[in-house]
């Protein structure tokens, strides 16, 4: 025994030099360039960032504007539709592969593919397969179904429906491999167990398999919230934001105010307003997450 | 790389040395078009013709994307040798930060005062008594594109002025036409709103309300019918569903719609399809009722640089851009209209021609770039899109978020 342990601060000493350019990194660019951000917001800056205080004007301004309140609409109901519908489908996917089905693997590379896609790519396709004259309206016309309509794009009520398709068939494959690779993760001999007790397998998976995927679940709701939030270049592509104003996202309106519109007090004031919903849902979750394990 | 390329560099000065001083100068730009890089090859060949290289810088997309390409290269401390923006007030903050070379001393020595028609689009490029940027092109916004074929359908004359074409919307409809063509990007909406203000209530109106941002002319009975012919225009533009503005004008070429509010770019396209104007379409600047157009247009800046070769190199290629023979080779390409009254163009068409003789007549005004901040059209944009494609919103109410932007304005 040592009579003295060495001070905390010196041990793995060559980890935490490593670890110095990250930290500088997360501080310098992160934590550092939200500050500025949030600082700005509460300035008139115009083209160039300016330090000229404007009070809680730009905040007024923002909630006045009828285009940010349909953004925010908007991104609601993609983000619960989108992170529900992710999930189950997701879920499914991987469930129904997992039944050692034959061709596994090439079914898995299809439902896959769609990731390995840009979203201006996504959107593109998605433009032409809703089009009313190319897609597939126009398909189940020629084939004799002549009264069928489907036309998403072009209304303004169910406009963001026709993106939250594109979003999913691009992101659940990706949710759907995470899900594999949890479900395969579960010891056979849970599966034996629940076969000898007689428990179907629709309940197996519920009630024991589902909550033994926790951190599974944990990782893919992290990917899917910071896909929600962060939601731009798939409206852009597909739909640049109309008919009128009714896909817009909140992402677009700061990137419009801030660039096109020369106004970043507008666009900061909108992209903390962002940030302040993403702390409001990422604090308690952590709190609860983190906090409770420290605890106990 | 950069050193293979520093090598190619200096080899090529050494053999230029005993030549001319020449010296690279990037020049960015957003005109990416057919006939756009038709035009803008012109300006290249007489820039190259004075032993300078012009390098080519064009961004893709329209001025929206490029202008932040642009200006985050600038404030980065990496700034091109010249670039394109809409004249007015884009580059007011770049102008104000020092960021951008005065031009007076070459617009004095080119005589430019003198030359340039009409006298606002110098103006606009004047701040505190110093220019700052090279006016190349007018191009209008006030023109109204009428399709003859899609009247011919319809079984009515050609309209001469917007209420005619407002009466004859109904047969188009009959006959399973469009009458108006709106394409889907907010900037369309709201210039084709622009139009009507300028058509209905008139010049001094516009220039009131952008200009003076007299909000109490704004929630008055002249925008009140400004705002119900925009009603109008919305029920008349029901069923268009394209997005960019050539497919709308396509609409109008092919028949499909009757006509199309747009700026006199959408002539290239009319040309391009091979039309006659006069026979298979008809121009009416000021949809028919006042005559006149605004100068929006292009403009070159120079952002401030500390080679004084680059520098010597920006004042050739400032007064290779507004000299006699550049400006009619470039503007018959490009279908906008010259900046000097003193020219030639007898090549030009008919549209183009009744431009040039509104301009002569000096029927101009201000555009709204020049009169109203990018951040201040954006917001228009949003109303007007939003107006455009959603019949719930009454002109009233339309009216009322009109009056609060222009009240909130600077």
């Amino acid at each position: 025994m040592s009579d003295r342990r060495p001070n905390r601060f010196f041990r793995n000493m060559t980890a935490k030099i490593a670890a110095v350019p990250m930290i500088l990194t997360a501080l310098c660019v992160f934590v550092g360039g939200t500050v500025w951000t949030i600082v700005h917001s509460f300035t008139d800056s115009k083209l160039l960032p300016r330090l000229r205080w404007d009070g809680l004007d730009q905040y007024e301004r923002l909630w006045n504007t009828n285009r940010w309140i349909v953004s925010i609409e908007n991104l609601l109901i993609y983000g619960l539709c989108s992170l529900i519908l992710s999930l189950i489908i997701g879920f499914v996917l991987a469930a129904l592969l997992d039944q050692k089905i034959r061709f596994e693997n090439t079914f898995r590379t299809i439902l896959l593919y769609p990731f390995a896609l840009s979203f201006i790519v996504t959107g593109l396709v998605w433009q032409w397969l809703l089009n009313p004259d190319l897609g597939i309206q126009s398909v189940i016309r020629g084939a004799g179904w002549i009264g069928f309509t489907f036309d998403p794009l072009n209304n303004s009520k169910i406009v963001i429906f026709g993106v939250l398709i594109a979003g999913l068939w691009q992101g659940t494959g990706l949710i759907m491999v995470l899900m594999l690779a949890g479900l395969r993760g579960i010891d056979q001999e849970i599966w034996k167990a629940s076969r000898v007790d007689g428990i179907p397998m629709w309940k197996t998976y519920l009630f024991i398999v589902i909550p033994m995927m926790r951190p599974v679940f944990i990782t893919t709701l992290v990917i899917i919230a910071s896909g929600i939030v962060k939601l731009y270049d798939l409206i852009v592509a597909q739909t640049s934001g109309g008919p009128g104003i009714s896909s817009e996202v909140p992402a677009k309106y700061v990137y419009d105010y801030m660039f096109q519109g020369q106004n970043l007090g507008q666009g900061f004031a909108a992209s903390t307003m962002m940030l302040l919903a993403v702390l409001v849902v990422v604090i308690p979750w952590a709190y609860l997450e983190f906090g409770g394990k420290a605890r106990g | 790389m950069i050193a293979f390329r520093t090598i190619l560099t200096s080899t090529t000065a050494l053999l230029a040395a005993g030549s001319a001083h020449a010296t690279d100068l990037e020049v960015m730009h957003w005109w990416t078009s057919g006939g756009e890089a038709a035009a803008v090859a012109e300006f290249a060949n007489a820039f190259d013709a004075t032993g300078h290289k012009w390098i080519d810088g064009a961004i893709a997309g329209s001025g929206g994307t490029a202008r932040p390409i642009i200006v985050s290269r600038i404030i980065g401390g990496d700034p091109m040798g010249a670039f394109q923006f809409n004249h007015g007030r884009q580059a007011e903050e770049l102008i104000d930060a020092g960021l951008l070379r005065d031009l007076t001393g070459v617009a004095e020595a080119e005589g430019w005062k003198d030359i340039v028609n009409p006298p606002s689009l110098l103006d606009a490029c004047t701040v505190d008594g110093k220019i700052y940027c090279a006016p190349v092109n007018i191009h209008s916004w006030q023109w109204l594109w009428l399709s003859h074929h899609a009247f011919a359908d319809a079984g009515v004359d050609v309209p001469t002025n917007w209420d005619e074409f407002v009466a004859a919307a109904p047969a188009l409809r009959d006959a399973g036409k469009i009458p108006l063509a709106v394409g889907g990007q907010p900037w369309q909406s709201a210039g084709a709103f622009n139009v009507l203000m300028v058509g209905i209530a008139g010049p001094d109106v516009l220039v009131r309300i952008y200009g003076d941002k007299d909000a109490d002319l704004a929630a008055g009975p002249e925008m009140a019918r400004v705002f119900a012919a925009a009603g109008d225009a919305r029920e008349m533009s029901q069923g268009t569903n394209v997005q960019d503005w050539n497919q709308a004008t396509n609409l109008v070429i092919t028949g499909q719609a009757g006509g199309q509010i747009m700026g006199d770019w959408a002539q290239g396209e009319f040309q391009v399809a091979g039309q006659t104007a006069g026979e298979d379409y008809s121009c009416l600047p000021g949809l028919g009722i006042n005559e006149l157009i605004d100068t929006a247009g292009d403009a070159f800046y120079f952002p401030v640089v500390n080679d004084p070769d680059i520098a010597a190199a920006q004042d050739v290629l400032a007064a290779t851009l507004l000299a006699p023979e550049t400006q009619v080779a470039f503007n018959l390409k490009k279908g906008s209209l010259p900046i000097r009254g003193d020219i030639d163009l007898t090549a030009a068409n008919d549209c183009m021609k009744k431009g040039l003789e509104i301009l002569a007549a000096g029927n101009t005004l201000p555009a709204t770039t020049i009169l109203n901040t990018e951040d201040t059209n954006n917001q228009l944009n949003d109303l007007f899109v939003e107006f455009f494609n959603d019949t719930s919103i009454t002109p009233e109410a339309a009216q009322e978020r009109f009056v609060d932007i222009i009240a909130n304005a600077d």
